[in-house]
């Protein structure tokens, strides 16, 4: 009995320091939603029966490694334990209770996760290659960054036009997928004020990763604040074709690959694009007058600048006007 | 000289040929562009093949291998030129990055290498053929489509059905070409034919040759997988130095090869990554399943010979075709291939489909042959329950690769006509669903990870015994177990897609299902340690890494159940977390054990044995690098870090992990390379081992190694339990009892 009463000790040493060890470091980043504390809740039971598994499978094994060696010189056998039919249904029967447990938990932890909010603020979500956007139905605005107020929960109407993404941002914990074709619901209830980011997590394309945009949680004053200042900038910039133009980039999710600042992006940069000659891919070079750029986003293969990935671009099937008010604001770019 | 060592001389001819490619390469480059740059592909490329051709000459004098190396490097300098020119002559543009010059070289450099070492053989001739399959083919369609007034030339030179259909004919040509089919149309003119081919050839040679000893396959399966297992780790070095630091370095907007920038070359490098290391998960434990279980069952061969060989001979096209998805503008979508994205792709992506689809034939018949072989050839007195365990493990492998390869096969299928044709299955604008594609995608390649994972387990379980001494503790659960989890592995595939937007209340029942599995891999786990105890446990170079697999393996299983509780796997999925896990299981289900079943049963091919010294150095420098590669990817998957990307936030703080993971990648490659290195060196300069080294029971062991061609003069009969190791007084597992018969009708 001496050999299992030294293990049985170790096992118990090492799983509460392994588990204890694995909680300072801190796993998971801050929980700034009512759904990542069900999430998390479930994650430190899970943690803790990995720390206790682990220590239960590698200590005895490192203990015969160091106790049960052949020694020098020797060269006969261990002992003849061909096998031990209780012993085999108990490590079959006590993980199948074990695992029921975990089941019955995932799905209550679901299930708390899921829970609506018949008065849940809907906010529409349209993701693109690679750019996401976010509309307040309500209120009219369009806006590339999310902003949502304190404990109130949400429901994000997700769509794509194009590929399957995935919306995610690590403080909430919850993921969903965009799918095109269908609209997919995200449901999160924001608990803690602060920026975050919503990651792509699905590949969506070559520019995946940089599928990227702000999470702002604001307490209630702060959020009807930006609300109304949105709705005033939307008002304003409807009655010139430049804003009209540049609510067009945005609600097209266009500056998803092209910068108004000169940056390098996916796509070209706009800053001080109008009138400059541009270098095509066939080693030609063109104007960007009105006739170059209308082309280029009605039929964006048709002329291909060079250093760009090719036939990356969709084509935006968009009215004269719109076009017009597009080419009206890339002129004020400079 | 002549005082000086062939290794000496290698090494030092190598760093010589290095320095003298690099400048040369430099020079070109200068001559190409005008000006001096130190860092560029061209010279890196140069110094990696000038080196490798030096160190053999060096090495070995001009030999066989030299001298194909030295076609090699010619062979991609002229097809690197003509595929210049045919692109000069068809874009009118001389593009220097072209694909149809990367196309080219790669394919020339191939055959060459064949060809200059063994001149026509089946490797060479199949090669050969299948470039002009593949050409014919695409000049056939594309006069058709110029006849149309279709438009017949792309970036890539040919449109994409002339590349599919010429990826396919090229596939076709290499088994005409290379012979693999040859008996069977001999057959079918009413010709016999003998079953043994290979004693025309010495040596090496019949290794590049057709045969049909499963000895023989064996060992050509194993090394076609370590050429594609170190492929596909390159393919990671270069992606993981792009992770060091955050920001693109030199995988960047503006660079351009093959027809892509540097993030969608990341894509295509970290895509093909994935499926380049499963193609070479599924041949490397065919090759060990093919060496061992003939001689474990006492047969003489596999059921069926001719079906064996083939099998692995069209693995070698398919993985042709793989590479040339990287040239042919490669593909974003990583190995999943979901559509819509991989039904927008470039051309790359067909071909990607086309290997898989090939390379699952493989599989298929491998499977059929082993599950026959199996069930029709053990020895007299070999019950199921006296079969040694790898065999069980076998068995269970075979059953999921024979039943559900033709998913994946036929998910790709359909994307690649949804792209031809226009047929929508999974285009939502014309009533497709893509969420369809994962669901059939998973059904086969969810079981498919425990068809990477049962051989290695059943590796671990088969060694265990003769190094702890002891009878494998509760053999039958363990071969139940094996069956249990192939079962279940049948039941669980949509855990994958909990965040995919399938129906609500799926999740529920695919969680329960999923937590089954750990119920049969605990069984394993716990029989795995009650063996060890109270053994007499020695630790020689194949039980470390038996040992290192179980550990890592169990890191693997532990960080599993988190993923198929649903709601903590919606912030799991699609993250590194999933990557740390999915390499924890394949290294500890698969890479250790690959590693410790070659260290134990080389001598049984060879004779010799691998160097223990650089056995412990290769497990001492992967282990603990593996390690902090893996934890490193778990603590930021679960911090932020997202699967797939190129470039992350450089917000998240996550640059120090990286780098730290990267140099542990590093650390893994250099490893491997001493591995290698040994395997190649012990062939020759290993030291003696043709008696039974490992004090095994196992009947493989009771005769003299190398195995001879037949296997074993006397047929045996099983008089015991396979593993009843320290019986007072000794007990035996077979007995030898007559001749074998001819094999020769």
């Amino acid at each position: 009995m001496g050999h299992f009463l030294v293990v049985g000790i170790l096992v118990i040493v090492v799983a509460v320091l392994t588990y204890f060890g694995l909680d300072a470091v801190g796993l998971m980043p801050v929980q700034a939603s009512a759904q990542s504390v069900s999430i998390d809740w479930l994650w430190n039971w899970e943690i803790i029966a990995i720390s206790f598994l682990f220590s239960l499978i590698v200590v005895p094994m490192i203990y015969s490694l160091i106790v049960f060696r052949r020694k020098k010189g020797e060269t006969g056998d261990g002992e003849h334990i061909e096998g031990n039919t209780p012993l085999e249904i108990g490590w079959t029967v006590v993980p199948l209770l074990i695992v029921l447990v975990f089941a019955y938990m995932g799905a209550y932890s679901l299930g708390d996760i899921r829970r609506a909010d018949p008065d849940a603020l809907v906010i529409n979500v349209k993701a693109q290659q690679w750019v996401w956007t976010f509309e307040y139905p309500e209120y009219g605005i369009i806006s590339k960054e999310l902003h949502l107020p304190l404990n109130q929960q949400v429901v994000l109407k997700m769509q794509s036009t194009d590929v399957i993404h995935s919306f995610w941002v690590p403080e909430f914990r919850i993921k969903q997928d965009v799918v095109p074709g269908r609209v997919t619901e995200y449901r999160i209830t924001p608990t803690l004020i602060g920026d975050y980011k919503v990651r792509c997590a699905e590949l969506c394309g070559s520019s995946h990763y940089s599928m990227e945009s702000p999470v702002i949680v604001d307490s209630q004053a702060d959020y009807d604040a930006w609300i109304t200042a949105q709705s005033a900038i939307a008002a304003e910039a409807a009655k010139t074709p430049e804003g009209q133009g540049q609510l067009l980039t945005v609600r097209n999710g266009c500056i998803g690959c092209h910068s108004v600042d000169g940056a390098r992006m996916t796509g070209p940069t706009w800053f001080g694009l109008y009138g400059e000659n541009v270098e095509l891919a066939d080693g030609s070079t063109v104007v960007a007058d009105d006739a170059y750029l209308a082309e280029s986003i009605l039929n964006p293969q048709a002329k291909e600048v060079a250093g760009f990935a090719p036939t990356v671009m969709p084509p935006f099937a968009l009215s004269e006007t719109e076009i017009a008010n597009i080419v009206a604001y890339l002129k004020t770019l400079k | 000289m002549k005082s000086v060592s062939p290794a000496i001389r290698g090494w030092l001819s190598f760093a010589i040929g290095a320095v003298i490619a690099y400048l040369v390469g430099m020079g070109l480059v200068f001559l190409a562009s005008g000006s001096w740059t130190y860092l560029h592909l061209v010279p890196v490329l140069f110094a990696t093949f000038g080196s490798v051709t030096a160190y053999s000459w060096g090495a070995s004098g001009y030999s066989p291998i030299t001298k194909g190396f030295v076609w090699l490097d010619l062979g991609s300098l002229i097809g690197f030129a003509l595929g210049l020119g045919i692109d000069l002559l068809v874009q009118g543009t001389l593009d220097w990055v072209a694909p149809t010059a990367s196309l080219f070289a790669l394919l020339f450099g191939f055959t060459a290498f064949f060809l200059g070492v063994a001149g026509f053989n089946a490797a060479s001739k199949g090669l050969i053929w299948q470039i002009i399959g593949t050409l014919l083919a695409a000049i056939f369609v594309s006069v058709i489509r110029a006849a149309m007034g279709l438009t017949w030339s792309g970036p890539f030179l040919f449109s994409e059905p002339a590349w599919v259909l010429g990826g396919f004919m090229g596939v076709l040509f290499f088994l005409g070409g290379s012979g693999a089919v040859d008996d069977w149309f001999k057959w079918a003119r009413g010709i016999d034919t003998p079953e043994h081919h290979e004693e025309h050839y010495s040596g090496w040679e019949k290794y590049l040759h057709i045969s049909y000893d499963h000895k023989v396959i064996g060992i050509q399966y194993t090394v076609t997988a370590l050429f594609l297992i170190s492929v596909g780790g390159l393919f990671a070095l270069i992606f993981r130095t792009e992770l060091a630091a955050s920001q693109l370095q030199f995988l960047t907007l503006d660079m351009k090869l093959f027809g892509q920038n540097g993030p969608q070359l990341y894509n295509s490098f970290m895509s093909l990554h994935g499926m380049i290391m499963i193609v070479s998960i599924l041949l490397g434990m065919a090759g060990i399943t093919n060496f061992v279980v003939p001689l474990l069952l006492g047969a003489q061969d596999m059921a069926f010979p001719r079906l064996n060989s083939f099998a692995f001979w069209i693995s070698v096209p398919a993985s042709v075709l793989l590479l040339m998805s990287l040239v042919l503008g490669g593909f974003d979508t990583g190995w999943t291939g979901y559509p819509p994205l991989s039904a927008r792709a470039p051309v790359g992506m067909q071909m990607f489909f086309l290997g898989v689809f090939t390379a699952g034939w493989s599989s298929i018949l491998g499977a059929l042959n082993n599950i026959v072989t199996v069930v029709r050839m053990r020895s007299k007195g070999m019950t199921a329950f006296r079969m040694p365990i790898f065999v069980w493990a076998a068995i269970a492998t075979s059953i999921i690769a024979l039943t559900a390869t033709q998913f994946i096969g036929l998910a790709f299928q359909m994307v690649m006509f949804q792209r031809l044709f226009g047929m929508g299955f999974f285009d939502p604008a014309k009533g497709g669903n893509p969420v369809l594609f994962q669901h059939l995608f998973w059904f086969y390649s969810h079981p498919a990870v425990y068809v990477f994972i049962l051989p290695g387990l059943g590796v671990i379980s088969e060694l265990l015994p003769v190094f702890a001494r002891k009878p494998l503790f509760g053999y039958r659960w363990i071969a139940m177990s094996s069956l249990a989890i192939a079962l279940v592995g049948f039941l669980v595939w949509a855990h994958h897609m909990f965040a995919s937007g399938m129906n609500e209340y799926l999740r529920v029942p695919f969680m329960y299902s999923t937590l089954l599995v750990a119920i049969p891999t605990g069984v394993k786990f716990f029989s795995w340690v009650a063996t060890l105890w109270k053994g007499k446990i020695w630790a020689p170079t194949p039980m470390l890494f038996v040992l290192g697999g179980i550990v890592v393996f169990l890191l693997g299983g532990l960080t599993g159940p988190p993923n198929a509780t649903v709601s903590t796997d919606l912030h799991l999925t699609d993250t590194y977390f999933i990557v740390g896990h999915f390499h924890d299981t394949i290294f500890g289900g698969f890479v250790f054990p690959f590693f410790a079943a070659i260290y134990y049963w080389f001598p049984k091919a060879t004779g010799r044995r691998m160097n223990e010294t650089l056995g412990k150095i290769h497990f001492w420098l992967m282990t603990p690098a593996f390690f902090v590669l893996t934890f490193g990817m778990m603590r930021i998957g679960l911090l932020g870090m997202r699967r797939r990307i190129v470039d992350y936030d450089p917000a998240l703080n996550f640059d120090y992990t990286h780098l730290v993971m990267t140099v542990g990648g590093f650390l893994i490659a250099i490893s491997v390379l001493i591995f290698i290195y040994n395997f190649f060196n012990s062939i020759k300069n290993g030291e003696k081992a043709e008696g039974n080294i490992w004090n095994s029971r196992s009947p493989e062991w009771q005769v003299p190694s190398p195995m001879p061609t037949h296997n074993y003069d006397q047929l045996f009969e099983v008089v015991g339990e396979p593993y009843d190791y320290g019986l007072p007084g000794g007990s035996k597992y077979v007995e030898f009892i007559a001749p074998a018969k001819s094999k020769h009708p």
